[in-house]
């Protein structure tokens, strides 16, 4: 009994405490990952869109995007090589906002990012305060290799469905695997059911 | 990390890919789908700090090959290349050597 007791409250305070999704780990820097080249898109140049596969239904330019109201918001992201980031501090603009005036009657998201890269989602799952497109981390701006000028953040699935240097999401009737759905990777990405990979 | 050096060279994917392929894919040669360089393997632009591996054309960037390794299934995209060639002279004299 005195062993146990010992045990919980020396040590690994942290990791005893804090509950993490199943097969994740706590880190306390921020990896990068990236499946390409980094772009670097100058911020004369950036354009936030959102279609409907096509026509445009909202466009935005950085200065109109930077006008939005925006928010500051503590996440914890899971990322399905195993490590989970806790309490992160964020500034962007909810898709709530970005998507008020916008009038669909579709089910999916299929989000493009600068460079190749896809990801694809439920689209009430970017509803309801649960998603953003962030344009400062931690106090600072948005560094390049996580994502800079600006990400999407969808918290509460694993973090390769928050595109980095987000281009454009197009909002459909069909749903449609992104870059690593297509090939393995689990269609919706619930960190707290594990679902890592295809069939779990 | 610089954008300019996130990526290995394609004898980085050797690891992962000798696990499919039983020639060594580095010393072959394949086409980029989108641009038509063709070149070897080992020249391509590899990112393995990914869910995956993603090789990439030296000359454009074009994804070439991705492979990603689930729990007891590997899966391989070859869909950037229009063809990947192997040559198998050397394979065939070790062959003849031993027999
Ligand atoms: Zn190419």
């Amino acid at each position: 009994m005195m062993a146990i007791i010992s045990r919980g409250f020396s040590g690994r305070r942290s990791a005893a405490v804090v509950k993490l999704p199943p097969g994740q780990y706590l880190t306390t820097d921020f990896p990068v990952l990236s499946a390409g080249p980094t772009p670097n898109v100058p911020l004369d140049n950036w354009q936030l869109t959102i279609d409907d596969g096509t026509k445009v239904l909202r466009k935005w330019d950085w200065e109109s995007f930077r006008g939005l109201p925006n928010e500051t918001f503590t996440v914890d992201l899971h990322c399905v090589t195993r490590w989970s980031k806790l309490g992160a501090t964020w500034e962007g603009v909810s898709l709530d906002t970005l998507l008020a005036e916008v009038n669909t009657d579709a089910s999916y998201a299929f989000v493009h990012s600068y460079g190749d890269y896809t990801t694809n989602l439920p689209l009430k799952d970017l509803l309801n305060q649960k998603a953003w497109i962030a344009f400062r981390f931690d106090g600072g701006e948005l560094a390049l290799e996580h994502g800079g000028p600006a990400r999407l953040l969808v918290p509460h699935l694993y973090l390769w469905k928050s595109a980095k240097w987000i281009r454009r999401i197009t909002l459909t009737h069909e749903d449609k695997p992104g870059f690593w759905e297509g090939l393995g990777y689990h269609n919706y990405g619930d960190p707290w059911r594990e679902q890592r990979y295809w069939g779990e | 990390m610089s954008s300019d050096n996130d990526y290995l060279d394609g004898n980085a994917a050797a690891g992962e890919l000798s696990s499919i392929f039983a020639t060594d894919i580095t010393a072959a040669e394949g086409q980029c789908a989108n641009c038509g360089a063709t070149k070897r393997f080992a020249e391509a632009h590899v990112y393995m700090q990914t869910p995956g591996v993603v090789a990439r054309c030296a000359a454009c960037e074009h994804v070439l090959l991705r492979v990603v390794n689930v729990r007891h299934r590997i899966f391989l995209d070859v869909r950037g290349m229009t063809f990947l060639s192997f040559d198998t002279s050397q394979d065939r004299r070790t062959v003849q050597a031993a027999s």
